[in-house]
């Protein structure tokens, strides 16, 4: 019962960390429609921006946090060029050129990234605790290992998804965000520059990314295959729709889950290594009842 | 639009007109050995892959600077982009295989996966693959696969070793009757190759065996940890590459299974392995491939010779490290193998086979090591027909949070296991493709 | 003024109706069968050959069963990588298990199984569309890649799991040296496209591009989106099953499961893309453009003798080949075989303006 506990939890964690990702695509895919596979990219050449410039500035004060500024600009200097070179001129192009567009994006930012940053591995301190801590001893014999540093990355999640929502309610730019999600044409016609709106979601995107890119370097460390983490998020995206921000949160949980508890029990019996397609079939299996994914927005096919 | 039509054709016409050209003429010069070298500086591998490449590199470059070639014959040596995939090998291969004076002397490819690909090629080529502690585990008799050589050890002997120690710390090998063993092994003919030898053992003493695949490129382990914490084996045993390794331990530290408990195999124990999880990776064992981290009077020459030119191929920092150290006697292997063929085919550039000949008739003794800068980091080792390893011995160290250790003495692989398994699966594979086997007695 | 079909008159409803009823294109066609069977193989290197002509060859034939499927029905699929692994396992499995199989005729029965592969696939795309659908196919790439390298019974149980594939023979001719090899490629490649152009011609053809235009209204007209979508799934799988086939037993030689992975779906995927979804010409284009390109790049710096390190160079690489993405697709976002379309109608002008 309790390594039970300990799977789910896993799980869990491991979801929150999807979700994570997820919640990127989710953004730049709400406010243009542009289904962004450059977003593991942008995790990847975040984390490692962060982690060398915190190596070049360890002799100051607080490397981490001037490193995190300059990371920041770094990154909405990113969404700049992007929109600028990349978005406008495709601009009424169909979805799936911009698709191939956000592919070869993210093969510039990758191979940009390790030229100017290196290819080694990097280990990424921020202070996250890593030792892992025991749970309900009195309840469970042995007590419920729980990863403390999973735990931190499913808080800073938490806030992250509790700051996206204040800022989408709350504040004016969020709310512009919104009605270019619902219709870019509307939207234009009320005087929401649609140019800017893109720049801040792309920028927002790639902070969340930074975001993503510290939880994921502090744990694998930071390196190239970093950016193949996105592949994990896309069947995150399918269950929750590709629209919802809490349908990649739900769909993370679900999908991390899944996994793990998959990969424990039935994994053994068919010879180990089914994560990796299961969360995929699971996302399939979801899309067959629900095509557009649990909270995704429902497509009305007019002829 | 015209106009980038013509822009676009003259593109991809220069494209195949160079590509038709085949610029090997350029660089090759008359009295020059070439030497390719296949390495990963990108990718998930690259942080394992670039130390190698280094120290295989910078011995080349000492070579020719500080002795002026063998014998007088520089080595000329390019380096191609695999990225670990095996397309890509190949493509390098057909690339390289004819440059210089007299085509490529070896080929070194760091994969698994690319050395079965490239076995087949060799064979027509009649280029030698020198692939030292990987590759082909059967390819020792030499009789079946004339053209690999494994050499210093395969994986068979790797996880022998292994068994042989973890037995010696229980008080003898009988004493692991009824002990859980774990291999936590990349998903690919790498990880695979120990398995064989493993299910042998765990026959003979009675331990019992649990196998748990990573897919690549091993950043997902969460899961198989679990399954780790779940079953507690005694030992786990780790087969993994690149990212996989650094993963492997971190997750180890997040379910709490000791390190020392841990033993990676002799590509899973170096530095970029153990740096990422930082002061946790403390007690975390390895094989070593007999040589360790460590500086020798070889490296003082490198640094004299090769730095101090400025022709390194790396940062200064690493010479010494232990990837770095295996591409450096990696080199050195090949460099000495020419060095012999060369006392038989006279003092000029070789071919393939003539260097062939050259690794099957290598010897190094004692005195030869110490001549050679490298004494206390190898073992003499003795190359023939049906023995393509040369020698099997290996130590298993430890990392004790800032550098490699040595926790053991010298182990040998036991032959009487092993051999007999090597036999079988040659003559296997001899049958499957209607080789006609050497006969290694007669004189190759 | 050279490519204008003046004074060509159609005498019969058959000769009207011809794949290249212009007189220079047919023409043009035989001039390049002749370069590409005659030619080619006479002034080819070996490297030429071995790794840039005969990759070329079973990467186009991938691309252009990609293309039946992306371009002409609208179906995105990311599963190739894992059809082709199909393709090639069953081959190898069909000739070391029946010793007698002539490995041509294995390739073709194992087309059949990555036609029934793909079938079972492609029973989400009845309900799924667009990106969605594009997920679910990885769905299968991953599971395919899984299976082969699990179940060992497909490895012929190699403990190692890389297997090596038997020589390719028709009657007394073994395919080893690369001129013949390259020249199997070719045959095949020219048959397959041949059937392709005269399936997309046809009926069906036109119920995938009804399919992929607007299917509900291709749905209300009577073509029914059952046999529509699972025929393009079918025949692409085919194509892709024997291109696995072919890349398995003539190019590699020997592989393992990871030579089939999800970056080979991107790739046959982004040639289809850069030369033209829904053009048979376009997969060639686009086969042709991913195939060279790595490589020039690779020695590009050696041509203009730069030296830089092989680091450098593969981080360039994929900078520039991104770049060159991004670049093709704000320029000709239709493909390569769109400016070739174009050059051709500048070309009936030729040297007029208009």
């Amino acid at each position: 019962m309790g390594f039970f506990l300990e799977v789910v939890l896993g799980g869990l964690m491991a979801g929150v960390l999807y979700s994570l990702v997820a919640l990127g695509f989710v953004l730049i895919f709400k406010a243009s429609g542009v289904f962004n596979f450059a977003q593991g990219a942008m995790v990847l050449f975040a984390a490692l921006t962060l982690v060398r410039l915190m190596e070049i500035l360890k002799e100051t004060f607080s490397p981490f946090l001037i490193a995190l500024l300059l990371t920041i600009a770094v990154m909405i200097a990113l969404a700049w060029v992007i929109e600028r070179l990349v978005l406008r001129p495709l601009v009424n192009q169909p979805g799936i050129s911009l698709f191939m567009a956000t592919l070869g994006i993210s093969y510039v930012l990758d191979g940009f990234g390790q030229a100017v940053w290196g290819s080694d591995v990097y280990a990424l301190d921020v202070g996250i605790p890593k030792r892992p801590i025991v749970l309900f001893e009195s309840m469970v014999p042995g007590g419920v290992l729980v990863p403390s540093e999973d735990l931190a990355a499913a808080l800073i999640a938490g806030l992250l998804v509790l700051g996206l929502g204040v800022f989408f309610q709350r504040t004016r730019i969020g709310r512009a965000l919104r009605a270019v999600a619902d219709d870019h044409q509307a939207a234009q016609s009320v005087g929401i520059p649609l140019n800017t709106i893109w720049v801040i979601v792309w920028t927002v995107a790639g902070l969340v990314a930074l975001v993503a890119g510290i939880v994921w370097g502090s744990k694998l460390g930071v390196q190239f295959s970093l950016g193949l983490v996105a592949l994990k998020a896309l069947p995150v995206l399918i269950l929750g729709g590709f629209e919802s921000i809490v349908g990649a949160v739900v769909g993370g949980l679900i999908i991390g889950v899944g996994e793990k508890v998959s990969e424990v029990y039935l994994g053994p019996a068919v010879g180990g290594g089914i994560e990796n397609w299961f969360a995929y079939v699971l996302a399939l299996l979801f899309l067959l009842v629900r095509p557009e994914g649990l909270f995704g927005e429902r497509h009305i096919d007019r002829v | 639009m015209p106009k980038l039509f013509n822009a676009g054709t003259l593109f991809v016409a220069a494209a195949v007109a160079g590509a038709l050209i085949n610029a090997d003429a350029a660089l090759a010069q008359a009295n020059e050995q070439f030497v390719p070298m296949l390495v990963y500086r990108s990718g998930p591998y690259a942080p394992n892959g670039i130390p190698f490449a280094n120290g295989y590199a910078d011995y080349l470059t000492l070579v020719n600077e500080r002795d002026g070639g063998v014998n007088g014959v520089k080595i000329m040596f390019e380096e191609c982009e695999t990225g670990y995939a095996t397309d890509r090998g190949v493509e390098c291969y057909e690339r390289l295989k004819s440059k210089g004076p007299t085509g490529a002397a070896a080929f070194s490819p760091l994969s698994t996966g690319i050395t079965y690909a490239l076995t087949e090629k060799a064979y027509t080529d009649k280029i030698p693959l020198i692939t030292m502690g990987y590759g082909r585990s059967e390819s020792v008799d030499g009789s079946v696969f004339p053209w690999n050589f494994p050499l210093l050890g395969t994986y068979w002997d790797a996880a022998d070793i292994l068994i042989q120690h973890v037995g010696h710390l229980n008080g003898g090998l009988d004493k692991l009757k009824g002990k859980k063993i774990a291999l936590v092994y990349h998903d690919s003919p790498y990880g695979k190759e120990p398995i064989p030898l493993l299910q042998e053992r765990a026959k003979r003493l009675g331990f019992e065996l649990i196998t748990i695949p990573v897919t690549h490129p091993g950043v997902e382990q969460k899961a198989a940890w679990l399954q780790v914490r779940q079953l507690r084996p005694d030992y786990v045993f780790l087969w993994g590459w690149g990212v996989m390794n650094s993963t492997a331990i971190k997750e180890a530290v997040a379910v709490n299974y000791p390190r020392d408990h841990m033993y990676g195999v002799w590509w899973a124990g170096a530095e970029p392995d153990v740096l990422p999880a930082g002061a946790d990776a403390k007690g975390y064992n390895a094989l070593a491939l007999q040589h360790s981290a460590g500086q020798g009077p070889v490296h003082a020459d490198i640094l004299k010779y090769v730095y101090g030119k400025g022709k390194g191929a790396g940062q200064k920092e690493d010479v010494g490290h232990v990837l770095y150290n295996r591409g450096l006697v990696n080199a050195m292997l090949l460099i000495e193998s020419i060095r012999t063929a060369q006392g038989k085919f006279g003092k000029k550039p070789l071919t393939g086979e003539q260097v062939r000949w050259g690794i099957e008739n290598l010897s190094l003794d004692q005195k030869r090591i110490s001549q050679l800068g490298l004494a206390g980091m190898l073992q003499p080792l003795k190359v023939s027909c049906s023995d393509h390893e040369g020698a099997r011995h290996a130590r298993i160290h430890q990392w004790d949070g800032t550098k490699w250790v040595f926790v053991s003495d010298w182990i040998e692989a036991d032959e009487t296991v092993i051999r007999p398994m090597v036999e079988e699966a040659a003559a296997k594979y001899a049958k499957d493709k209607n080789l006609t086997r050497r006969d290694c007695k007669v004189g190759a | 003024m050279l490519y204008r079909e003046a004074g060509q008159f159609k005498t019969t409803y058959g000769a009207d109706q011809a794949v290249f009823p212009i007189r220079q294109d047919q023409l043009f066609i035989a001039l390049w069968l002749a370069v590409g069977f005659v030619l080619v193989p006479l002034v080819s290197s070996e490297y030429l050959l071995r790794a840039i002509l005969i990759p070329f060859l079973i990467l186009a034939l991938a691309a252009l069963g990609l293309n039946l499927l992306v371009g002409y029905c609208g179906q995105l699929s990311l599963g190739t990588g894992g059809f082709m692994a199909v393709g090639a396992y069953a081959a190898y499995n069909l000739c070391v298990r029946i010793p007698a199989l002539n490995p041509l005729v294995a390739f073709l029965l194992a087309g059949g199984v990555s036609t029934l592969v793909g079938i079972a696939f492609g029973i989400p795309s009845l309900r799924i569309k667009g990106y969605y659908l594009a997920v679910a196919t990885l769905a299968a790439q991953f599971f395919l890649d899984w299976v082969f390298s699990r179940v060992a019974w497909f490895s012929n149980n190699t403990p190692s799991g890389s297997i090596t594939a038997p020589p390719v023979t028709l009657f007394e001719l073994t395919f080893d040296t690369p001129v013949k090899k390259y020249s199997l490629c070719l045959s095949i490649l020219v048959l397959f496209a041949a059937v392709a152009k005269n399936l997309v011609r046809g009926r069906i053809g036109r119920a995938w591009m009804a399919t992929r235009d607007m299917d509900v209204a291709a749905e209300i007209i009577g073509i029914r989106p059952m046999y529509a979508k699972l025929s393009a799934f079918a025949v692409s799988s085919f194509f892709i099953g024997v291109a696995g086939g072919l890349w398995a037993f003539v190019h590699l030689g020997s592989w393992e499961p990871l030579a089939f992975d999800v970056n080979r779906s991107f790739s046959i995927l982004f040639m289809v893309i850069i030369g033209g979804l829904g053009s048979i010409l376009g997969s060639f284009l686009g086969a042709a453009f991913i195939t060279v390109l790595p490589l020039v790049l690779n020695q590009l710096p050696q041509w203009l003798g730069i030296s830089i390190s092989t680091a450098m160079i593969s981080h360039l690489e994929a900078m520039i080949f991104g770049c060159l993405i991004v670049f093709f697709l704000i320029v000709e976002p239709l493909g390569l075989a769109r400016l070739w379309r174009i050059g051709k109608e500048k070309l009936r002008l030729w040297p007029f303006p208009y």
